[in-house]
């Protein structure tokens, strides 16, 4: 922790910047990190919890080793991106927003990545997968699961 | 490269790249923005390299890796050059033969071109696809030209000649009259006058003053600004040290949603050239003026968007709105006098200062000026980017660029406006597209998404959509917009669950007004027009909904069914392999069934069906109840 805030000011603004660090090193915020945070921006912890809580892209509880991300933008809805969520939790037998019991997904849902022309489209672990249909879902996951 | 220090550097450095450039060479020009790259196109660079590696021909044939061309459904292509050849939907096996015939013996691979979906007639040269011949492309024209990692390819393109311009020979008042000659209105949504916005930034006397682009394109369904910076980062960048010369603004901000991470990269890469060069940081091209920029990723929050939520998240709060006045004009971030606009707002600034005002005032209608950019999805041939001039048809948009609406199906309605604006019926196909006739339709233009909709969407389904999306991502500040929203999808819900009561859509109208009559910001103002535009162009659906208990559009999963006509069966074990939830049961050459109970209504049985034999369907109310009832009944007497 001490090694990422030396690369920050104490400047409030530096508190987003922070977390999205945070997260990349750790995958999550442990709840632990939040008082360091707290003294170097000279801000109360709690500010911080309220800061993290709001936006969408922070988790306080580790997440899985593979992220898959459903794209829920209109493009992709009207092309059936809800029915390639609903086979994914079948599948995968979570609720999005959820991790596996065994740490290997975490499922997600997200509003729009902006590749309208190609959707349905899923992202596991940064990489896009384009014109996805819900045959295709076994498959997709089965790369993951061994791994 | 040192820093330019003078107008004059800048010309002289610009020919001597031009001399380098050698512009008649062969080269390739690889589309790698997030959807090529999605589609494959890093690899198609890959097998390239390999290739021209494996026959000597690096330095006959250039490798170029640009942004997005927009014709996003084509990806991954490459058009080579200097014949202008365009080549569509490729795969790696397909680059060995592109370099024998096509860069070696200059032949075209007509199987590789794009075809007509009309005529199938083949059409090689890119210009005069059909997709790109009705277009205007003047802020995405050097997306193909250009490697967005790459300044000096921005510089051949007279790229900074803009500021070195406005730097040299115009005061910040009369950059500021050029861009109000012009009649630019912000890109993002408002549609508001942006020479007007700067000038009252501009007059205000608090110090220091910043700029903002706003980069949080948050509607679903639009990604034109995405394209922009990951494709021509510099051009947005000299538009905002334009704006902060006219301004007289010291520091900028681009805030930038995280779900872009492409955009981030270049844009990144973009800023530290620029302060290399000399663009950017202390004595601008010698001059006296200092501007600096920088980059601030979002979070996730769709209410980022919204400027005054914008600013707090920028100060490391949570992204709240807050009320108007005072403007972000007279008091922004931190207090200070700050001019807030959109990606594609900034980038047709140095297009603007370049080619003058009364030039660009002649692109558009009355009250619309210039270009806009459409991300033109769902239910369409062509789907992809397209740049038109203002007061375009939606006609030409929709049939002529394009191309038509998917697998021969009816037109039904296009959505513009992401979450706040609304859906535009099939009978108003002649309405020109600008800012006023939009917002007559009751919908409005946004940052410029358009979801065409055929006969299979459910218009019930698409409001519920919206405001799903709304009610998660109100940000509970005000009452009506955190409670009101939760309550109009609970009844979209109901209704399209068959539960719907007579009554509901006058309550849905009634919250409606309230929400849009008692939010602070754009997004709980306008969260209920896409429940009202559907209303009101499509009432009879609703009413099916809810009298009937049945989904026109066979959309609504809970009003539908599907099954196997047993006349039409061959048994061929095509839908019960392919069922993810084993709910077909059926042996080969004998009739397959659907189990009711198990399915979960995916659609892929009726995807897998030869079109040839068609025997699954899907059925809405009465024949619904009709064959849930067939089942029941064998189920109760096998």
């Amino acid at each position: 922790m001490k090694k990422i805030l030396k690369d920050f000011s104490r400047n409030q603004k530096e508190v987003v910047p922070i977390l999205h660090r945070v997260q990349t090193e750790y995958g999550y915020i442990p709840p632990e990190s939040l008082p360091e945070i707290a003294e170097h921006l000279k801000i109360s912890e709690s500010e911080i919890y309220g800061i993290l809580t709001f936006y969408k892209a922070f988790s306080l509880v580790p997440r899985g080793k593979n992220i898959v991300t459903v794209c829920m933008g209109t493009a992709c809805h009207v092309r059936g991106g809800p029915q390639i969520l609903d086979e994914m939790e079948r599948d995968l037998e979570i609720k999005s927003g959820r991790t596996t019991a065994d740490g290997n997904f975490t499922l997600e849902s997200v509003n729009c990545l902006g590749c309208c022309a190609i959707g349905p489209v899923v992202v596991v672990n940064g990489k896009y997968y384009s014109h996805i249909s819900v045959q295709k879902v076994g498959k997709l996951l089965k790369e993951y699961k061994s791994t | 490269m040192k820093r330019i220090t003078h107008p004059e550097q800048l010309i002289t450095w610009k020919n001597r790249l031009l001399e380098r450039h050698a512009p008649g060479k062969k080269t390739v020009v690889i589309s790698s923005g997030t959807c090529g790259q999605a589609s494959g196109s890093l690899q198609i660079i890959e097998a390239f390299k390999k290739e021209l590696e494996k026959r000597n021909l690096k330095d006959e044939i250039n490798l170029k890796m640009t942004g997005c061309h927009g014709f996003c459904e084509m990806e991954p292509n490459v058009l080579i050059l200097p014949n202008g050849v365009f080549y569509k939907n490729l795969k790696t096996e397909d680059v060995p033969q592109i370099i024998e015939e096509t860069l070696l013996n200059g032949k075209v691979i007509s199987s590789l071109c794009y075809a007509s979906p009309k005529s199938d007639e083949i059409i090689s040269d890119c210009e005069a696809i059909p997709f790109y011949q009705k277009q205007k492309r003047l802020l995405t024209a050097d997306n193909v030209r250009l490697d967005p990692t790459s300044i000096d390819d921005y510089i051949i393109c007279n790229g900074y000649q803009a500021l070195a311009k406005v730097f040299f020979n115009m005061t910040g008042e009369e950059v500021v009259e050029e861009i109000k000659k012009s009649g630019l209105r912000g890109r993002g949504g408002g549609g508001f006058l942006t020479g007007l916005k700067w000038e009252l930034c501009r007059k205000e006397d608090g110090e220091p003053k910043y700029i903002i682009c706003n980069a949080d394109e948050g509607d679903p369904g639009a990604y034109m600004d995405r394209s922009l910076l990951e494709g021509n980062p510099h051009s947005v960048l000299e538009g905002m040290i334009i704006g902060a010369y006219a301004i007289g603004a010291a520091e900028g901000y681009i805030y930038v949603r995280m779900e872009y991470p492409l955009a981030v990269k270049h844009v990144t890469r973009a800023l530290a050239e620029a302060r290399t060069y000399g663009f950017l940081g202390k004595a601008i091209l010698g001059s006296e003026f200092e501007f600096d920029i920088h980059i601030v990723q979002g979070a996730g929050a769709f209410v980022s968007g919204e400027e005054t939520s914008l600013m707090a998240s920028i100060e490391g709060r949570r992204a709240f709105p807050r009320q108007r006045p005072p403007f972000p004009a007279q008091s922004g971030l931190w207090g200070k006098p700050t001019n807030i606009n959109n990606v594609e707002t900034w980038a047709n600034v140095p297009l603007i200062i370049n080619k003058g005002a009364d030039w660009y005032a002649g692109i558009g209608t009355k009250k619309s000026k210039g270009t806009k950019i459409f991300s033109l999805v769902g239910k369409i041939n062509n789907t992809g980017l397209v740049e038109v001039p203002m007061g375009i048809t939606l006609r030409e948009i929709i049939y002529d660029i394009g191309g038509g609406i998917k697998d021969g199906k009816k037109f039904k309605a296009v959505q513009t406006g992401g979450p706040s604006g609304g859906c535009i019926p099939a009978d108003q196909i002649d309405l020109p597209i600008d800012y006023d006739s939009l917002t007559k339709a009751g919908s409005i233009m946004g940052s410029g998404g358009m979801i065409v909709m055929d006969e299979d969407t459910c218009m019930v389904d698409i409001a519920r959509y919206f405001l799903e999306f709304t009610q998660e991502e109100s940000c509970g500040k005000c009452v009506p917009c955190r409670v009101g929203t939760r309550q109009m999808v609970d009844i979209l819900t109901r209704i399209c669950r068959g539960e719907g009561k007579e009554d509901d859509i006058g309550k849905l109208e009634e919250l409606a007004r309230t929400v849009k009559a008692a939010s602070l910001c754009g997004l709980g103002q306008t969260a209920p027009n896409p429940v009202l535009t559907t209303i009101r162009y499509f009432r009879d659906e609703y009413e099916v909904h809810i009298k009937e208990k049945s989904c026109p559009a066979l959309a609504c999963k809970d009003l539908i069914v599907y099954d196997i006509d047993p006349k039409k069966c061959v048994g061929c074990l095509l839908c019960k392999k392919s069922c993810p939830a084993e709910a077909i049961s059926g042996e080969r050459k004998k009739v397959h069934i659907i189990d009711q109970e198990k399915c979960t209504k995916c659609g892929t049985c009726l995807d897998v069906c030869p079109p040839k034999i068609r025997a699954v369907s899907k059925y809405t109310g009465k024949k619904m109840d009709k064959i849930l009832k067939k089942r029941q009944a064998k189920r109760d007497n096998p």
